[in-house]
């Protein structure tokens, strides 16, 4: 039995070494591509490109509504402690909206490296790839130049010699108006290499490189011209901080890049206006038309039925009879609101009370905001008005004659009426204070909700895409640079397209136009897209908006319309149903303005939030990367 | 019986483990180095947790500074190891000038511990707030004070605005520091003397009979507030 054994044992040692040891040992791998393999057809390669353009980072986005809630434009009716604290917190931290992704940059490096080399592929394709990649990369450095100032400019992949030394790959931050000219530069470049593609929205096009050339030639502009305001911002070796007199040099350039796609050269792109009959609906189309959108011009896309999706509708549908049994997160404020002007460019608080004090009664609810830019109806639910063609039930209570409040603590509550019958005496959709998913402020947010049967529920959810540049944001680009270049009346001709729009049909003279009115602009049209916060550091107007202090119903009603206008916390307007029969205001509609008491924070934008904390374990890795200014 | 040994075992690895860190642990720093941030010897008050202190120890090849804040009236203090430290505040922060070395850094203040030490230092605040006098009446807070503008040079600056804070603790300032305030803005404080500002006490929970009141002047470019000691009002 034993011998048996040795000589099988002998027979197998004898064929292993009859092998050829190289080809037994070095097999490719079944499961894994190689460099070579995938570079080596056009669709491979655009699957890596699709992941890149998946991981691009937005400040503000549909995939998480916590990103748009901040700012005291809104309430969050949420009571989770993450989201509670928005409300609660008296100052943002230094490290709040950081990003320092260069995993990221070294990813698209690679591609760009492996793609150039790539021998397989049609110039065609190739100049595409290459150009799109350039552009990602392009973008993320904006994002990271908005965020973090300067930083290293890296472009080519890095690799470790295992010297022990590792001071080869360690870089110093770059000034702060390199990366911006790096950002404009590139889209200079590549805008050629781009389609001209009105229908292509996904992907990058000649439109898209030139707007955020637009954006980011305004961005360092505006720094440049206002940081005067905030000296100490600013670092010594220009991280931080852009000289003054490089100014009209940007604002040239975002004026000329943005004049180009309005001239039509990259395609041929104009505002919304496929439903001119209703200006509100029209507005809140704009987000959620998919087909021949001629005013978005790069977005990230979604589809139903595959994994790409996302529940903005879920969380912030209007509570009552909802696909889900929730929604309502996002409640605007009344800061916001009341920023819409009215028709004839004036500004006012929404009128609640008459000269002498008294209550303002209202037929119905939505009269309320009658007059008003269309922008309000568009961005915002308000009481009285219906989504998915179903009324939204929002007021407080019952305003008794004597002056007391009846209210109800859960949606829709039913309580003894004076007359002795049960009624309900709060609406379905609230507002109750400390109740999650109800209206607290009064108002929900319309903006980027889809109005397509299913898209509030979680098996289902939404296909709408996130809007990252859309062709008014353009036309207010070039308005502000040729405002801020001298260019008053070209700047009113380019305003008065948006404003007419949304309703606002008296055009603006070139002498109405002023900061506040650019600054004002922007906000409205933009709410809720991620550009306040960005807006509110470049004209350095972020420590005064937002200076810690609490905002007084006086304040909160006065200087609408203001640049620096405090807007510290957010308040909310509540609808009350007046409850007098036999009078002539029975069943009538009062609102009052109200601070719920769970606001007790008060935003504070310290000069040290301008840019973004370098998270110590960077700055110890690469001891080049000097420190932020003001973060002691 | 089970429960019972696992309760004994739990027992004895505490035992063990509060046995073994003795031995592994340094002394901690035991000198204390306290002061205050002082004008010709009055004491400058400022917002608690904002105003930042950084302590350099020599010899040690690290970066980094021992980094704290002063307390609303100005007090610091610091547990350190016997040795040779450099104290500075960093640029742009605090309600005053600090002196900056020729190349245009802060300068820094040098520290010799070996033991205890008391420090004073001696700052030039942009303005002082002066007699800061407190009423209660008909439940309001009455504050009256003085300005002092005390850099008048090119470095001068403008008056953005001040405030009167009331708290129901003793910690008094902006943010989650007040119960109420009122503010005048740079504009309507026409004269230096005898300004004047009156808040009204909301209701607090549980009743007090009591607040703490102080002025704060905000100082337009300056990021840091300064202000009038805290008072204590009997209402």
């Amino acid at each position: 039995m034993k011998k048996i054994l040795q000589f099988t044992m002998l027979l197998v040692l004898a064929g292993a070494g009859g092998c050829n040891d190289d080809k037994f040992l070095n097999k490719e791998p079944l499961s894994d591509l190689t460099i070579d393999e995938v570079f080596s057809s056009s669709p491979q390669v655009f699957s890596i490109l699709a992941n890149l353009y998946n991981r691009q980072v937005d400040i503000a986005t549909v995939k998480t509504w916590m990103t748009m809630a901040d700012f005291s434009e809104s309430f969050v009716s949420d009571n989770g402690s993450d989201q509670v604290n928005i409300l609660r917190r008296t100052s943002w931290n230094y490290d709040s909206w950081n990003s320092w992704d260069y995993t990221y940059i070294r990813d698209i490096n690679l591609f760009l490296e492996r793609a150039e080399k790539a021998t397989v592929l049609s110039e065609t394709d190739k100049t595409r790839f290459l150009a799109e990649a350039r552009f990602l990369r392009a973008n993320y450095y904006f994002e990271l130049v908005k965020r973090m100032g300067g930083v290293p400019l890296i472009l080519n992949t890095m690799v470790y010699d295992y010297s022990g030394n590792p001071s080869n790959l360690q870089f110093p931050r770059a000034k702060e108006h390199e990366v911006y000219d790096f950002v404009i530069s590139e889209m200079e470049a590549i805008k050629g290499q781009l389609p001209t593609d009105v229908n292509q929205k996904g992907r990058a096009t000649k439109a898209a490189a030139l707007a955020m050339q637009s954006r980011a030639a305004l961005y360092a502009a505006s720094i440049a011209k206002y940081g005067v305001n905030t000296p100490q911002v600013s670092l010594p070796g220009h991280e931080v901080g852009i000289a003054a007199s490089m100014a009209p040099g940007y604002y040239a350039k975002a004026l000329s890049a943005a004049k180009e796609i309005i001239a039509g050269s990259a395609g041929n792109y104009s505002l919304y206006i496929k439903k001119p009959n209703d200006l509100q609906e029209n507005f809140a189309s704009i987000f959620y038309d998919k087909g021949n959108n001629p005013e978005s011009i790069w977005i990230e896309d979604f589809q139903l039925k595959t994994t790409k999706v996302h529940g903005f509708t879920v969380s912030n549908q209007p509570r009552f009879g909802a696909e889900e049994e929730e929604g309502g997160r996002i409640n605007p404020s009344l800061n916001l609101v009341q920023a819409f002007e009215k028709t004839d460019n004036t500004f006012a608080p929404i009128r609640v009370k008459d000269a002498s004090g008294n209550p303002v009664y209202f037929d119905k609810q939505i009269d309320a905001f009658a007059g008003r830019d269309a922008r309000l109806g568009g961005t915002v639910i308000l009481p009285g008005s219906a989504f998915k063609a179903r009324p939204v039930d929002i007021w407080a209570g019952y305003q008794l004659p004597n002056g007391s409040i009846l209210s109800g603590d859960d949606r829709g509550s039913q309580r003894p009426m004076p007359d002795g019958t049960t009624a309900q005496v709060v609406g379905f959709d609230g507002p109750i204070v400390g109740k999650e998913h109800t209206a607290q402020t009064g108002f929900y947010i319309r903006k980027y909700l889809d109005p397509a049967i299913g898209s509030g529920s979680r098996g289902t959810q939404s296909e709408l895409p996130f809007i990252r540049y859309r062709y008014a944001e353009v036309l207010l680009n070039a308005a502000e640079a040729a405002f801020e270049t001298g260019n008053a009346s070209e700047a009113a001709g380019y305003m008065n397209q948006v404003r007419t729009r949304a309703g606002l049909t008296t055009p603006l003279k070139a002498s109405d136009i002023t900061f506040d009115r650019i600054v004002h602009e922007r906000r409205v049209e933009l709410a809720f897209e991620g550009h306040l916060l960005y807006d509110m550091k470049r004209w350095r107007l972020a420590h005064q908006v937002w200076d810690g202090e609490r905002l007084t119903e006086a304040e909160l009603l006065s200087n609408i319309g203001k640049a620096d206008k405090k807007s510290t916390q957010p308040y909310s307007l509540l609808p009350y149903k007046v409850y007098n029969p036999g009078q002539p205001n029975h069943n009538k509609w009062i609102y009052k303005v109200a601070l719920s008491n769970l606001v007790t924070g008060s935003n504070r934008f310290r000069l040290g939030n301008y840019y973004s904390f370098i998270n110590d374990d960077i700055r110890s890795r690469n001891p080049k990367v000097v420190r932020q200014p003001n973060q002691d | 019986m089970k429960k019972k040994i696992s309760y004994i075992m739990m027992a004895a690895m505490m035992a063990a483990s509060f046995a073994a860190c003795k031995k592994d642990n340094y002394t901690p720093p035991q000198s204390k180095l306290s002061g205050r941030l002082t004008y010709k010897g009055e004491e400058v008050n400022v917002e608690v947790n904002q105003v930042p202190f950084q302590l350099f120890q020599f010899g040690f090849g690290k970066v980094g500074a021992i980094s704290s804040t002063f307390e609303q009236d100005g007090k610091f203090s610091a547990l350190l190891f016997d040795g040779d430290y450099k104290l500075t505040v960093p640029a742009n922060q605090g309600p005053f000038v600090w002196k900056k070395a020729a190349s245009g850094a802060q300068d820094s203040i040098s520290v010799k511990m070996a033991g205890n030490q008391e420090l004073d230092i001696e700052v030039t605040p942009y303005y002082m707030i002066r007699n800061a006098a407190f009423e209660a009446k008909e439940n309001k807070v009455t504050g009256t004070f003085n300005l002092e503008k005390v850099i008048t040079d090119a470095n001068a600056k403008n008056i953005e605005r001040a405030n009167l804070y009331i708290n129901k603790t003793q910690f008094v300032s902006a943010g989650d520091y007040n119960v109420a305030s009122v503010q005048l803005s740079g504009d309507q404080i026409k004269t230096m003397t005898g300004i004047s500002m009156t808040v009204g006490v909301p209701a607090i929970s549980p009743a007090q009979n009591y607040v703490f009141a102080r002025i704060g002047l905000k100082i337009a470019g300056v990021e840091d507030m300064i202000f009038s000691p805290v008072q204590k009002i009997t209402l």
